[in-house]
This record gives structure tokens, sequence and C-alpha cells, in this order.
């Protein structure tokens, strides 16, 4: 049984009518972004539904999802949080600031928090170079811009995310903190 | 300057809720055009008026539109809206803040090439505006604007949206193109050309959001006054993205033809710490790095101006670096972005991107030896003319140009 399509049958219906009849493959984009809101990644079942849906083989499904960047196949964390660190962004301090807030959250870019709340990811140019540093976020298949950051005005979004998104309080290693741990949790 | 074209929505407020944008006269042109025009008479007008393609390659809009055979069909027309260029963020203020006029612009060009059908191609990190669009055409539809047998007419027009998931390739049309089809964005071997086989493997226009939104001007205020802002050759006005190191980084709309000095120290208001200004990437990172010389500051931006001090125009996305900046760090930073963003395609573009970025990261890290800059600038150099599709081509620009002119810079960072 077909998960996705018994889920969202309109929406399936209304995506497919976009494009010609004999031109199913053209749905798979549009499906991943749903299986994707669904579950915040494409799990392996979502794969083999698309696959069925638009007649293509699961391979070429699976080959979409690891060209695009966005396409997630592993569950991370609830908040990809994006930080652009292209030359316009690196001009204006992008990198410093990623550096600054990778240490205070105690993650690498490429990490997930151990409460899963954020994985950070350095990314490509996100089209908003004049108010760098800037991050998006996407939650699931929604993606926000947060523009003109400090590692400050961050942490405390975060914070009420944190509240909002598992319920407990975030998780940051405030630097002077962690001072007095000669070798501590720094690498 | 004193008219706002497509940055109009600065003046006028709320130009992106659809009752203020037809309260300002929206929609009236595209009315007259399908009631009382013919599709070539359209074509004609934007041809005369000598529109150059906003997207980066400055192709004159009608001679594209002009290319589709008349005996294939169904035509479509693909908008797109893939920006993704570092440095470039002009068609994001477009589709948030005066999305009608670019649809306005898309329904007139679909309809001089007889489309009824129409995509806009949104790169992934758009989802929100992609959102926001599938509402507008609904309402558009709703308000008999779009849709089946218009204005009692027999033409019919739909407009579809398509989200795409992070590719900075899919900028390329071909690529975009294989995007929308379901398949890895990857540039496709031309001939045949989307104009003969495009989307579908039917015959396609391909225009950039910014193209699309002068069209609506061009059609209701004439091609006379369209060439009244600019150059002979690359009339009109464009949006200029500036960034960088300057005080006020942002969007300007200026007659193509102002000069670097004009955009960067009047709109922009000089440099931060009123440093020096080094060197000017005109078409962000696909960009040849230019020194800012007084000649070059006094160069006006229009596509041959442009192109004769070394780089092209591209989608005009200024960065500015000053003096406080290290040109091999720039450097570092191009070669990752293509490295990450090459797709894969083709072997001089694939490994020349992944081999520069490995030389430049030993430069940068202080390991590197005298012979690395020459390795640098050897594979760049042997890259050339050899990449599949102009990705490739464009990723060494800046290499070999910041090797050329900053050398002094890369010198510093090599192990002492």
């Amino acid at each position: 049984m077909n998960q996705l399509l018994k889920k969202f049958p309109e929406e399936i219906n209304r995506i497919l009518a976009r494009y010609p009849i004999d031109r199913k493959q053209a749905a798979v984009m549009p499906l991943l972004h749903l299986a994707q809101g669904e579950e915040g990644f494409v799990s392996r079942t979502a794969l083999q539904e698309i696959a069925e849906i638009t007649g293509i083989s699961t391979t070429e499904v699976a080959s979409v999802v690891g060209f695009y960047t966005l396409f997630h196949d592993a569950p991370e964390g609830k908040i990809r949080l994006q930080v652009c660190t292209d030359v316009a962004c690196d001009l204006r301090g992008a990198t410093e600031y990623l550096t600054e807030l990778c240490e205070k959250l105690g993650i690498k870019p490429g990490e997930t928090s151990t409460d899963g709340l954020i994985t950070i990811e350095e990314v490509k140019c996100l089209a908003a170079c004049d108010k760098a540093p800037l991050f998006q976020a996407q939650i699931g298949d929604e993606v926000d811009y947060h523009e003109n950051q400090t590692p400050a005005r961050t942490i405390d979004w975060l914070r009420s995310m944190s509240a909002a998104l598992i319920g407990t309080p975030l998780k940051t290693i405030s630097l002077e903190e962690t001072k007095p741990e000669e070798g501590g949790s720094h690498e | 300057m004193s008219e706002l074209i497509l940055l109009r929505h600065r003046e006028v407020a709320g130009l992106n809720q659809l009752k203020t944008y037809i309260a300002d006269g929206g929609f009236e042109t595209w009315k007259k055009v399908v009631t009382s025009r013919k599709p070539e008479e359209v074509l004609n007008d934007v041809k005369a008026s000598g529109l150059r393609g906003r997207g980066g390659a400055g192709f004159p809009t009608g001679v594209k539109w002009s290319f589709l055979p008349n005996n294939i069909w169904p035509h479509y027309v693909v908008a797109n809206s893939d920006e993704s260029e570092p440095g470039t963020f002009k068609d994001r203020e477009l589709l948030e803040f005066n999305p009608y006029l670019f649809i306005e612009g898309l329904m007139l060009t679909s309809f001089a090439v007889q489309a009824n059908d129409a995509y806009i191609y949104f790169r992934g990190e758009f989802s929100q505006i992609a959102k926001k669009f599938d509402e507008r055409l609904a309402e558009l539809t709703a308000k008999g604007l779009l849709g089946d047998a218009l204005f009692g007419t027999n033409y019919s027009l739909r407009i579809h949206t398509h989200l795409g998931a992070g590719a900075y390739i899919c900028g390329e049309e071909t690529a975009l193109l294989e995007s929308i089809e379901g398949r890895l964005g990857q540039p496709r071997l031309r001939p045949p050309f989307p104009a003969v086989a495009g989307l579908f493997d039917k015959p396609t226009v391909i225009n950039n959001v910014e193209t699309l939104a002068n069209i609506p001007y061009i059609m209701e205020k004439g091609v006379d006054a369209f060439r009244k802002n600019g150059t002979e050759k690359s009339p009109g006005t464009k949006i200029f993205s500036l960034s960088g190191r300057v005080k006020k980084p942002g969007n300007y709309e200026l007659p193509l033809g102002t000069t670097f000095r004009e955009l960067i120290f009047k709109h922009g208001e000089g440099i931060i710490n009123d440093a020096k200004v080094k060197a000017i990437m005109p078409a962000g990172a696909s960009s040849t790095l230019i020194p800012a010389t007084d000649a070059a500051l006094d160069t006006p931006m229009d596509y041959e101006s442009t192109t004769a001090i070394g780089s092209p125009l591209g989608s005009a996305s200024v960065m500015v670096l000053d003096e406080t900046v290290n040109i091999s760090r720039v450097i570092n930073n191009t070669v990752h972005f293509f490295s990450h963003e090459s797709c894969g395609k083709c072997t001089p573009c694939r490994e020349g991107n992944f081999w520069m970025s490995h030389i430049s990261d030993r430069i940068e890290s202080g390991k590197g030896k005298k012979d690395d800059i020459e390795l640098l600038n050897s594979v760049a150099t042997q890259m050339q003319n050899k990449c599949f599709c102009a990705l490739g081509e464009f990723s060494t620009m800046a290499v070999v140009s910041g090797l050329q002119h900053f050398r002094a810079d890369f010198e510093a960072r090599l192990e002492s």
C-alpha cells in the first residue's frame, strides 16, 4: 500500500497535473518535497513510493536525492541551521560568525547536537549577500531566512525554538564557563 | 534616475498585494495585449527594444524568442528563478516585493510565443516564496487573468511552479530543464538548443526573472521610453546587486552604463572604514578579478564596456574587495564553491575544481610551496575551453586573474 498516495491523494493529483501526462518523472522533485515535509527526510519507503507513482526506478529517485543539497536521506536535527560562507558573506564576517556559533553550541558544521535539535551546515549562496551574516533554517520542508545575525542573536532565536520544538532548554557551551576546564570540550 | 521601473515597490507601498498592483495599473497591458495585439507584434516590440537577458549572458531577448519554430507545438516558457550566483540577490527582491510585475512579464512572453503552459523554476531555498506564488497564481486564475479563453479570446495560459532543491548548476538553462523533468541537474549537449527542443523536447523560451519584469514596461510605455535609459547596445535599467566591503550594500536600479565609481561611492557610500578599494568582481564568483584602478572605476557598467576590461557583466552582482582582503582567501572561497557545485558531468570541471581547492587549501594553511602557485595556475588554465558548460569555464576566471594581478597575496601565504 502506497502510504504517500493514501495520505495525500489530492495533493499528488495536483502535482501530476502540472506536467504532461506522459512525463510523470517531472513530479519527482515535488513529491520528494512532499515526503520530506512529512518526515524531515526522505525515507527508503518514500523513495519506493515515489518511484511507483512516477514510474521510474527507486535508484533513479535516490540519485535525485543524492544530487540536490536540500534533500536528505537521514533524520538529523529538527532545525537544519544553514550558514552561507561564500565570498560576499565571508567579506562581511560570516566565517567568523559560524566559527563562534559552533563554539557556543559545541558542534561543528555537519554535526547534530546531542538533543537532536540542531544540525549546523555550511552552505552555498543564499541570495541575501547584502544582509550577511545570515542563516536559513530548514525545519521539515519549510525554509526561513534570518539575516544580519550575530552569534548572540542566533542563540536567542534557538532558545525560543528549543522550547517550542523539543520542550527542553537550549544546550550551549558558554565560552566563559568552559575556560576553567583546561582542554575541555575544545579540539 | 528619477523613475524606478523594476523596483517600483520601493515607491508604491504594498505592490506585492494584487489589489494594489491592479490599482496601480497592473495587468491592463496584459488585457490590452491579449485582446488587441498579435503575438508577433509583441515579439517585434521586444526585439526593437534591444532588451538583453538579465540572467548573465546578455543575449537579446526578442531574438531568443524568434528562434522558436512555428511548426512544432506546444511551446513552453520557463522563468529562471534559480538565482544562486554568490553576490546576486536581485530576483529575490522582485519575487518578494514586486512579484506581479514579473508574472505579467511572464504572461506577455507566453503570449508572444503562444505558449499555453509556463513554468517558474524556483531554487529550493525560495520555498516560502514559491508557496506564496501558488496562492498568487490561484488568485489570478480566479480573477480570470490566467486560465482558459482569456478575456473571451481563444488564448489560454496556465502557470505552474517547480521547486528545486539546492543546486547552483540548475541556473544553467539546460540543467534547469533536466531538473524540471525530474533528473539530476546536469547540462545538455547543444544543439539542439532549447528554442527547438527544450522542456519535454518542445520549443522553449527560458528567461531570467528580471528580464521578464522588463516586458510590461516595454509593452505599456513603448520601445522609445524603454530605450531612454541605458546605452545604445545595452538599453534599459538594470538592478545592480552591490555587496562586499561597502558601507551600504543592496540592490540599486540604475541605467546600464552607470560607472562602477558611481555605484560603489555614491550609492554604496564608499568602502567600510574608508579603506582603499582593491578589486571588483562584477559578476559574482563567476567573475574575473578586476584591479580597481581609476580607469576600471570609471568604466560604464554595460555589457560591452565591462567585457572590455576583462569580465562579463553577468547578472551585475558587483562584489567589492578592499585593501584588507587577501585575494588568496577569496580564491580559496570561490574554488570551494565551484568544487561543491560542479555537477560532476565533465572531468575538467569536476576534477579541476577538486584539485584547485586542495592546492588553495595548502596555500591558505601556510603549507604551500612556491611551486604550488604555478600548479594552481596550471590546473586553471588547462581547464579553460575544455569544460562542458559555462560553470566550469567561469570557475577558472577568478583564479587566473587573481594570480595574474595579486600574486603577492598568494606568496605572502607560502611556507616561510
